[in-house]
């Protein structure tokens, strides 16, 4: 526990929460977004809106969920993101029950944080069916559902969880439904279409829903409200960078639903990348020209290759720096064997999306919080590893290495841990592999690496994009273990490698 | 130089010596013998502090052993053992060489000290840096006595240490182990199962049984004067037969 208090301290050190208050202008300006499209193209228009401004910007693109992003826009990890009037009000804020938009305005103030006025379109919470099933079934408002409990929901996690959700919903509409389950967004309306759930939340102007010619209940009991598109921004840039905040105050009222329904449908069915999208946008309304970064696929193979490396990299290397003298530890002190390999095992069980998690109010987004969840995950096998390889030493070889008088320190560089050192490498290489594996969720939490094309790939539904992330990792796990094998025929003494029956 | 003094000791509730009194004068040679589990083994581990006494005391060169003085104790003493105790992962020359390195000699010294101890043994000088697995039982066993005499220990003790060779081996590694003892003159303790054996290396003979030692004295005085029914049949069963065990080849 210890140790790893210690490794998270280091990480703090290295990279120390955002102090960006006043010093806007030679930071990069950080704009987020959530992981769906709509999010990724508002996104994109304010950085390249801030980019004519002539400020540098990056774009945290298809951040997990609300939560993400509003709790890094509150530590300064951003500076802007774009959310929904109803999201604020009934979801991240709602213990203070605010009941306008004004209200909301101060409650986030008082937080810090400006909201843009509404930039001019609803997007609303909608349920949606497949129209041969709704008008089979005589389905055109939400309350027609109470006399077809058999009907299955597919919604999204965050919808299903969220205050303005699934549980407000239901309580409202006194819905019988049971078989209700938690999808990818962008999966469910495949799964929609494929016949295998009957019912789903929709956001209104998603472009498939005209694509699939999905039917919109009625909300008749008024049960959704509005959900305005606003951009959030951090209060300390209206010091630090007043252009940004002028810039970004321009986008409002000037996108309509329809403007949105057809960029949300020129990325999704004529899969046009985001920021091209942006881009044509901003010509279009506001007569400018952002550049637009275009990267080849070998750059960008590369850079994700560099961001996966350093994560998997920096963690397996204070991994081992902490695993191995944790499993020393525990074999010298028998007592503290069941503790070290006991913690180290619960480590395990914690499911990774929520250890990432729980790291981001410790360290904020990006790199620095999945480093230490796929430090904490490393831990197990090599801890193990070390302890078992010491503790299969036969007892004749302590026994001799104690009878020749070697101090502790001695017996264990000359005697204990190469004897060990086999089982010690077997450790570091399965957490090598888990740990290529495990970096891909980083993409979740603005990490990048190869997470990042898989993420996007399967909100795009792109399956070019997916492999894009799936191949490289499954090759970078290849090679780790292809490197390994060689370090042990360096580090293995030659002679635990050989078979007996040489020289007589 | 070494002893046990009224020493008692258990294993999981079992006793395995029972107030064992013993001595061992400087330059003695003391061979002990008994059947398996009257607590031979035990008696070394205990001169060498593996083990601490549930009674009594050990005594090296006068001194009660002390948690602080096990080490220094450890670097004047050599111990080999039936299997050997060789580390797999190092050659010959480097589990030779290993309890060397705290001493800081230059290389030309070990060097020097190796090629004493190879002639002394009759190692082959090839072998020196091969692998424990790529030799033989009985060049395992010399590689494991030049360890034990590297650093020239006042004190050798021996446990079993050809008792896994075959007899040819046996017998070749018995003549020169006798030499070096005679050579070298240190204190020996060596524990055997084998009473020809016992006979060839030393005078004294240690019988003990059931963590007691019932007699001591050269084989003739065993065979001649048993205190015990015990001493003659352990004496008839190893089929010792005629006195002459001192003469033996």
């Amino acid at each position: 526990m210890t140790a790893s208090l210690i490794a998270l301290c280091l990480l703090q050190a290295i990279f120390p929460p955002s102090t960006r208050a006043g010093n806007g202008e030679t930071t990069p300006l950080r704009v987020g977004s959530k992981k769906f499209t709509e999010s990724v193209v508002l996104g994109e228009i304010a950085a390249g809106l801030l980019r004519t401004e002539g400020l540098e910007v990056v774009h945290q693109r298809e951040l997990g969920g609300t939560r993400v992003l509003f709790n890094a826009l509150l530590r300064g990890d951003l500076d802007a993101y774009p959310d929904y009037t109803g999201t604020l009000r009934l979801e991240v804020l709602k213990e203070q029950h605010l009941d306008s938009d004004s209200a909301l305005a101060a409650a986030l103030a008082g937080l810090g944080i400006r909201m843009t006025p509404p930039l001019g379109f609803n997007n609303t919470y909608a349920i949606g069916m497949r129209p041969e099933v709704a008008d089979s079934l005589g389905i055109r408002r939400i309350s027609d559902l109470r006399d077809h409990p058999e009907l299955r929901f597919g919604l999204t996690n965050e919808f299903l969880d969220r205050g303005d959700g699934w549980p407000s919903l239901r309580r409202t509409y006194r819905l019988p439904q049971s078989d209700v389950r938690g999808l990818d967004h962008d999966l469910a309306y495949r799964a929609l279409a494929a016949g295998r759930i009957d019912l789903m939340d929709l956001y209104s102007t998603d472009a498939e829903i005209a694509y699939y010619g999905l039917r919109v209940l009625e909300d008749d009991l008024r049960h959704f409200s509005r959900y305005d598109a606003v951009l959030l921004y951090r209060g300390g840039l209206e010091q630090s960078a007043p252009k940004a905040v002028q810039a970004l105050r321009s986008l409002s009222g000037k996108i309509d639903e329809t403007t949105i329904r057809r960029l949300n449908a020129r990325v999704k069915l004529e899969r046009e990348p985001e920021n091209a999208v942006a881009s044509s946008y901003l010509e279009a309304a506001f007569g400018l020209h952002p550049e637009t970064r275009e990267e080849t696929l070998a750059a960008r193979l590369w850079r994700r290759t560099l961001e996966h490396l350093f994560l998997v990299v920096t963690a397996l290397t204070a991994g081992i720096l902490v695993a191995i003298p944790l499993g020393v530890l525990a074999f010298k002190r028998p007592a503290t064997a069941p503790v070290i390999l006991g913690f180290t095992g619960i480590l395990q069980t914690i499911p990774s999306l929520a250890l990432l998690v729980f790291m981001i109010p410790l360290l904020g987004i990006a790199a620095p919080p999945a480093i230490a969840a796929l430090f904490l995950y490393s831990l197990l096998p090599m801890v193990r590893n070390t302890h078992a390889g010491l503790s299969s030493i036969p007892p004749e070889l302590e026994e001799s290495a104690e009878a020749l008088g070697l101090s502790p320190a001695g017996r264990l560089l000359r005697v204990e841990l190469p004897l060990a050192s086999r089982s010690i490498l077997a450790g570091i290489k399965t957490s090598a592999v888990i740990t290529v594996g495990f970096a891909t969720l980083g993409a979740l939490i603005g990490a990048g690496g190869y997470g990042q094309p898989i993420l996007t790939g399967i909100r795009l539904d792109n399956y070019a994009l997916i492999l894009e992330g799936a191949i490289p990792a499954a090759l970078l796990a290849l090679t780790v273990q292809g490197l390994f094998d060689l370090v042990e025929r360096w580090i293995v003494p030659r002679g635990l490698r050989l078979k007996p029956g040489g020289g007589r | 130089m070494l002893a046990l003094e009224a020493v008692e000791k258990s294993f999981a509730g079992i006793p395995v010596l029972r107030r064992l009194t013993l001595t061992l004068a400087r330059g003695e040679t003391a061979i002990l013998i008994g059947p398996s589990g009257c607590g031979k083994s035990t008696v070394l581990r205990l001169l060498l502090g593996l083990l601490r006494p549930d009674g009594g005391r050990v005594l090296f060169d006068g001194e009660p052993l002390r948690a602080d003085s096990l080490r220094k104790i450890r670097h004047r003493c050599g111990y080999v053992i039936q299997e050997g105790g060789l580390f797999p992962h190092l050659t010959a020359r480097e589990n030779i060489t290993l309890p060397i390195h705290r001493l800081g000699w230059d290389p030309s010294r070990i060097a020097a000290r190796i090629g004493e101890l190879i002639a002394l043994t009759r190692f082959p000088g090839d072998g020196l840096d091969r692998y424990p697995v790529e030799l033989s039982g009985g060049q395992r066993q010399r590689v494991a006595l030049m360890r034990a005499l590297a650093v020239d220990p006042d004190v050798l003790l021996l446990d079993e240490p050809l008792g896994a060779l075959d007899p040819m081996v046996r017998y070749e590694l018995q003549g020169d182990l006798r030499r070096i003892f005679e050579t070298l003159g240190k204190t020996t303790l060596l524990v055997t199962h084998d009473l020809a054996e016992a006979a060839w290396f030393g005078r004294r003979i240690i019988l003990m049984r059931e963590g007691r030692i019932v007699q001591q004295g050269s084989l003739r005085d065993l065979h001649d004067h048993p205190v015990d029914p015990f001493v003659t049949q352990f004496l008839r069963a190893q089929r010792a037969g005629e006195a002459s065990g001192e003469t033996g080849r």
